[in-house]
């Protein structure tokens, strides 16, 4: 995935890869500009065009490619099952219709359904999201609600025409923790009641630790290291992911809290190799040449690093001269060589797995 | 960290470079961003080339003294030709040279009526919009007034209160465009003045006056400068208007509006006489034009980088 | 002496409309909002949106007209004073905002920017104002080379540096630091923090902390004040606050920051609802709408910020009222996601899984 700039070609996105399975959040985290909106955007095909370009690799969602489907099947797909809520509820809401309006729009859009019907499917949305699904709701505009009420409106109209997988892209960022964590219990009963998988965008390391079931960590446009939360939080391997866990502030005083040396690096000219070598403490000779390779560090905990690699015994070089995806140093990340095509099935009741693939 | 304190020592030259890195930078940026806008670039060609017309007319016309006013009785009306490229108008003038004289006028009174636009509107609307509250009523319910009227016909009723003349007209003119610029910098200057490093400064202890003048004016100049481009055009329009209708420039002042007047009762036997002239009010216009877009896309604080 | 002793401050806003500019609501932001802080040390004032801790802290500051109440600064009453004198007695505190770019003038250079409060006395010029200068940037960790730069050619933890560093050109005894980390990544955090810290010591600086982020509220501040629709109901030693809250908002508050354990993992939402308008503010205590513990008390009577058990507290709740279950969620939430022991883990026979790495203790 690259992007074209005045200043040059951005190198956004550098291999990553990702699965999202049925019923399952995923965290994205990682700090500002290591690619993981990028990756959040170009799964619903939200990326300027022109200027931004994927140059390789492939989204699988139940089995079919989002990058290869016509834009009129994409069209159709975004809002239906694959949805997405964003940071800012204010302004991805449009202030001159009420919350009827907005959201019955979005279904009458999507299904062909009766001004009445719809309206009933919008207050059965409205009710998934914790909203009362009253008139005077229906017939407010946005400016009148709180935060928080704006969220669950937008998570209304995500969800409203039985979305499958919801790309949240950092949805609590610009709530108070009071409301940020309603927001969170919210996420975790979409997924549990309604089934919805979810792909939850975040830079604070605790909303990805009391919601997601897995976390991928993101690092200058790669996914470094991709597990389950605890393993991944509690036994972190990659240097990235334990360095960014020693700088939370949670129970240090500023004396104890840890930095990472260096800064993020620039994507139009990235470092070769690792692009987490320039910073990292285990630098290797290997690492500024080569990039690593995922391999499974635990089972089904992923990471990409030379470093790692040569502790666990398995040798640094195994696996350099293969592509992403074969060898012996095991099949990164896409672990469901079977994932089901479903035609037709509900996302709800279709047996799926939720690939998004990237190379 | 030691090439700055080399180059501080090594010349004046240096130093300033040095100081000036970072804007010197980003205008070689908005410089690159600019030529690659077609259309600006023209614009720019047409704004130069007339700029050097009006200085060097003297130099260039053909006939520099008909160019100034001087008839030619036997050589009336005639068409184009080798010696008269435009032809020639009703006093048997060559209409080349006096479009070339012509120039000068809306080149000099634009210059002059943004100068005074500037000056009135922008201090004003930087205090009113800093300050708030009985400052701000005040200055804007006089701007309310200037603006209930629409500004062409405001300015006529000023010059002709004032006697017709270019002098009068550039006045007339800064006396009904300041609003705008007052109401523009007021609405920066609201959204600035609650900016953090306003407010920064604020508690440093800086004199109000430094906080208008080094945080809010540079701050607002952007779109003040976007809408200068654009208005230019629109002052070359009226006074043109204005000479059109006998209120400017007075025979035999070569001034374009003044000329599509004069042509105007030949129009169907001479159409040269309008034609030209109109053409040189079109393309100085469209030219400023076509340069304000562009300036737009690269001050427009959204549309940065 | 404390350096900054505030009493009773009370800011309202009139929203006004209208050609008359008649006042048609008053906005209740700060009211009767008491702390005081002692030098060197760090006090937090802790609060969601809307609870009046900017209002606060820009009373202070003096963007705002309080309608009373006394901010004592270095032993002299600020809004007694004159606003000539107001000036010059607040040389002695500055201020960092949250934004790292909106606070630097984008037109002005590094050099100009931290320049400027030292001009304003026009103390120092020429040679000696760029001496200054870079000596303030180096204590901040910048060199030379960003002289001559502009803000937008900064990354944000920099421009923070930047912002700090003019701060810190007029050698002010109290910062009010205005959410100084939430803009930035948890990897630049650290050490913005890291750098304040080291600053407080070296310079002996009292620090007015403004945060919602209760996880770096605890890292950094000695004393903390919880702020909830412009009155602080909760205020104390950090350990204190942090250990045994006995305020319910603070217990709420405490117990919806998102644990970075994900064995840790909150039961619900320890608050429903949203913050009231604080144009009209619910009667009695301010927190009763959403309060779990509500009494036929609560909404009758305004709770008096008082002292006991070793806080200053404002709620109606006996005091021996059983919390304890609220203050483990509360505790809970601050855990830490302590990467496991490394021999324990490396003990643990698990398939495939490979021999945790030893990491440096330093970073």
């Amino acid at each position: 995935m690259e992007f074209r700039s005045l200043r040059g070609v951005v190198k956004a996105l550098n291999g990553v890869y990702l699965t999202v399975h049925e019923r399952e959040i995923v965290g994205l985290v990682g700090e500002s500009g290591c690619g993981k909106t990028v990756t959040g955007y170009s799964v619903l095909g939200l990326l300027p065009k022109p200027q931004a370009q994927v140059t390789s690799g492939r989204i699988l969602f139940k089995g079919d490619d989002l990058l290869a489907k016509p834009q009129q099947e994409m069209r159709a797909l975004k809002g239906k099952v694959i949805s997405m809520v964003f940071q800012d509820p204010l302004a991805s809401l449009n202030p001159v219709f009420t919350v009827g309006e907005q959201i019955s729009r979005v279904v009458r859009v999507h299904h062909d359904l009766e001004k009445k019907a719809a309206l009933e499917a919008v207050r059965t949305a409205l009710q998934a999201t914790g909203l009362p699904p009253t008139d005077a709701l229906l017939k407010s505009y946005p400016h009148q609600l709180s935060g928080g009420m704006r969220q669950r409106v937008c998570m209304a109209m995500a969800i409203s025409c039985g979305a499958g997988l919801l790309v949240a892209d950092e949805p609590t960022t610009a709530l108070d923790v009071t409301i940020q964590m309603q927001i969170l219990k919210l996420l975790l009963r979409l997924r549990d009641e309604l089934g919805v998988s979810q792909i939850l965008i975040t830079h604070n390391v605790g909303v990805a630790a009391q919601t997601c079931d897995r976390i991928a960590v993101m690092y200058a446009g790669n996914v470094v290291e991709e597990g389950p939360t605890a393993d991944v939080l509690k036994r972190p391997r990659h240097p990235y992911t334990l360095a960014l866990i020693e700088c939370l502030p949670q129970g240090k005083s500023a004396e104890q809290l840890k930095t990472i040396p260096g800064a993020v690096p620039d994507l139009i000219d990235p470092p070769a190799g690792c692009r987490f070598h320039e910073r990292c403490a285990h630098v290797r000779d290997i690492c500024r040449d080569t990039m690593p390779t995922p391999f499974e560090v635990a089972r089904d905990h992923w990471t990409a690093c030379h470093w790692v690699q040569e502790k666990s015994g398995r040798g640094v070089g195994v696996t350099t001269g293969h592509e992403p995806g074969v060898g012996a140093a095991g099949v990164p990340f896409n672990r469901d060589p079977g994932i089901e095509h479903t035609a037709g099935g509900g996302p709800a009741t279709g047996e799926s797995g939720d690939d998004i693939r990237r190379e | 960290m030691m090439d700055t304190t080399v180059a501080v020592r090594t010349s004046r030259f240096a130093d300033w470079r040095a100081r000036h890195q970072s804007g010197i930078e980003e205008a070689r940026h908005n410089l690159h961003v600019f030529l690659r806008d077609k259309l600006a670039v023209a614009g720019l060609i047409v704004i130069v080339a007339t700029v050097v017309v009006a200085v060097f007319a003297a130099y260039l016309a053909p006939y520099p003294e008909q160019g100034r006013g001087d008839s030619d009785m036997a050589n009336r009306l005639q068409p184009p030709s080798a010696e008269n490229i435009m032809g020639t108008d009703q006093q048997g003038r060559d209409v080349l040279s006096r479009v070339m004289f012509g120039a000068r006028i809306p080149l000099v009174i634009s210059v002059v009526v943004t100068a005074g636009v500037l000056l009135v509107g922008v201090p004003l609307g930087g205090i009113a919009g800093y300050f708030g509250g009985w400052i701000d009523e005040a200055v804007m319910r006089i701007t309310d007034i200037f603006l209930a009227f629409p500004a062409l016909v405001f300015a006529m009723a000023l010059v002709a209160f004032l006697g017709a003349s270019l002098r009068n007209v550039a006045l007339a003119l800064v006396i009904t465009w300041w609003p705008w610029y007052a109401r523009l910098v007021r609405g920066m200057a609201i959204s600035l003045r609650e900016r953090p490093y306003v407010l920064a400064a604020k508690t440093m202890g800086v004199s109000h006056f430094t906080i208008i003048r080094r945080h809010i004016l540079p701050n607002a100049f952007g779109p003040v400068i976007v809408q200068m481009t654009v208005d230019v055009g629109a002052v070359i329009l009226e006074v043109a208007a204005l000479s059109f209708i006998g209120l400017g420039a007075k025979p035999p002042t070569p001034e374009w509006g003044l000329m599509i007047s004069e042509g105007r009762q030949y129009i169907l036997s001479a159409w040269w006489l309008s034609t030209f002239a109109g053409i040189a009010v079109f393309g100085l216009v469209l030219a400023y034009n076509l340069v304000g877009d562009a300036l737009r896309d690269i001050l427009d604080p959204r549309l940065k980088r | 002496m404390s350096l900054l002793e505030v009493e009773d401050l009370t800011v309202h806003f009139k929203i006004r409309r209208g050609l008359t500019r008649k006042s048609i609501d008053t906005v209740h932001a700060a009211d009767e909002v008491s702390f005081s802080l002692e030098r060197g040390t760090t006090l937090a004032l802790v609060g969601e949106s809307g609870s009046g801790k900017t209002t606060v802290a820009h009373a202070i500051l003096g963007l705002n007209k309080p309608q009373k109440g006394s901010i004592v600064f270095a032993g002299r009453d600020l809004l007694a004073l004159s606003r000539g004198t107001q000036r010059t007695a607040r040389r002695g505190m500055q201020v960092v905002f949250q934004d790292p770019y909106s606070s630097l003038n984008p037109r002005m250079t590094v050099h100009d920017l931290v320049a400027e409060p030292l001009r304003v006395g026009s103390e120092i010029s020429g040679d000696a104002l760029r001496e200054r200068v870079v000596e303030l940037l180096e204590m901040v960790g910048l060199g030379t080379q960003h002289l001559w730069r502009r803000p937008h050619e900064f990354s944000g933890g920099q421009c923070q540096r930047i912002a700090i560093a003019r701060a810190l050109a007029l050698s002010p005894d109290l910062m009010v630091l205005d959410e100084p980390t939430s803009a930035l990544d948890v990897s630049v955090q650290a050490r913005i923090l890291t750098l304040l810290h080291r600053l407080q010591i070296e310079l002996t600086l009292s620090y007015l902390f403004i945060a919602h982020d209760l996880a770096v509220v605890e890292s950094v501040a000695s004393a903390v004040a919880v702020m909830y629709l412009g009155k602080i109901v909760e205020s104390g030693p950090t350990a204190t606050i942090f250990e045994d809250p006995r305020h319910p908002y603070t217990l709420a508050l405490l117990a919806s920051v998102p644990s970075p354990d994900p064995d840790r993992r909150s039961a619900g939402a320890a608050l429903s609802g949203d913050v009231p308008s604080a144009i009209d503010p619910p009667s009695g205590c301010r927190f009763h709408p959403r309060c779990k513990f509500r009494m036929d008390v609560c909404d009758q009577e305004i709770p008096p910020l008082e002292d006991r058990d070793g806080r200053r507290i404002a709620c109606h709740l006996p005091r021996d009222f059983d919390l304890s279950a609220e203050q483990e969620a509360a505790r809970a939430a601050r855990s830490t996601a302590v990467v496991e022991d490394r021999q324990r883990s490396r003990a643990r026979p698990r398939g495939d899984e490979t021999p945790v790495p030893k990491m440096p203790r330093r970073w």
